[in-house]
């Protein structure tokens, strides 16, 4: 299990201090990533992992954009897996999703 | 420059944005959320760059570069360093990011991407001698585009030639006569009534036959003479 805590480095740094950028990016990532996870658990629940996979697929970016640079990798693969029909690392992906439930919901 | 994107994800969208208003050569004009959109707008607009997503819903990335006649440099965005090497088959693409992207990096692709375009300034002027850098050949009535670079020889098998390139093989329906004429005297040489092979590519050569990759050529003995002044011998 990975532990590393979702943050803003990655925003901060490239708005250059742009707080409305920030803003609105926060504000995109608190309205798609629930939608995400729902629509990623519903395919997983009807067995059409190819689908779940696209949704980790945009899911990966924004756990890439909240600076969690082992998590990101996780994805990488469990999506890669998913594409095989893999369910390995489906629990240390929804513990990802949760953390970043969490953070969103703090900031 | 005169920019668009091209990313179906908004947070993609909104990053590229923010730091193409950081880049002083940068003229951001447009954003697409789909290729189709940015296709129609292209056919009407001309443009010096664009920031393309790869991974995108029902129409990728690669998809929209093959309908663009004329495509303009192209920086790849994306989230999947896996599609690098499908990435130098096109010579409009100038740099590959991979996402999350940072202002550094963003401006280094750029930069290129600029003297890319002026090298190609320089190199366009002589319009009349512009050369030919690949081939296209109608393969299940598809126009795949052969870079002449890539070939290591072709050779005729009845109404069909086989072009062998590093990656592929292709079968065309065409005569050794006419794909003769299409190819670059400085690269090519016909060493048999049925071969005719890419110089470069040679590995070696032993009496009557060359070696190019593992395939053993014949060379005809009326050939052999331009053959041989084709190399640099000590």
């Amino acid at each position: 299990m990975i532990y590393e805590k979702p943050n803003l480095n990655y925003l901060k740094e490239i708005s250059g201090g742009d707080l409305e950028f920030e803003e609105k990016l926060l504000i995109i990532v608190k309205k798609e990533l629930p939608e995400e996870i729902n629509s990623y658990k519903k395919f997983l629940n009807e067995n059409n992992f190819k689908q779940a996979a696209e949704l980790v697929h945009k899911i990966k970016h924004k756990i890439s954009i909240l600076g969690l640079e082992k998590s990101y990798q996780v994805a990488i693969d469990y999506e890669e897996e998913l594409k095989q029909d893999n369910l390995n690392l489906k629990l240390e992906f929804e513990e990802i999703l949760n953390s970043m439930i969490c953070f969103i919901k703090m900031v | 420059m005169k920019s668009i994107i091209i990313d179906d994800e908004e947070m993609a969208r909104a990053i590229i944005d923010k730091l193409s208003s950081n880049n002083k050569n940068l003229n951001l004009i447009e954003s697409f959320s789909n290729a189709i959109e940015a296709i129609k707008y292209l056919n009407q607009n001309s443009v010096d760059l664009i920031f393309l997503d790869i991974h995108m819903p029902t129409f990728t990335g690669f998809d929209l570069l093959q309908t663009l006649k004329n495509p303009p440099k192209v920086i790849l965005t994306t989230s999947d360093k896996n599609f690098a090497i499908e990435a130098f088959e096109y010579d409009c693409i100038v740099d590959y990011l991979v996402k999350p992207v940072t202002q550094e990096r963003f401006d280094k692709a750029v930069q290129k991407a600029t003297l890319f375009s002026q090298t190609n300034k320089v190199e366009s002027k002589p319009k009349d001698t512009e050369v030919i850098n690949e081939l296209y050949v109608n393969i299940d009535r598809r126009l795949v585009k052969i870079n002449f670079a890539t070939i290591n020889l072709i050779e005729a098998k009845g109404d069909y030639i086989l072009i062998k390139t590093d990656s592929k093989n292709y079968t065309v329906h065409s005569t050794m006569k006419k794909i003769e004429e299409k190819l670059p005297d400085d690269l090519f040489l016909k060493v048999h009534r049925s071969f005719i092979i890419n110089t470069t590519k040679i590995i070696d050569i032993e009496d009557n036959s060359v070696l190019i990759g593992n395939n053993v050529i014949p060379v005809s003995r009326s050939n052999r003479p331009e053959l041989m002044k084709r190399l640099n011998l000590l």
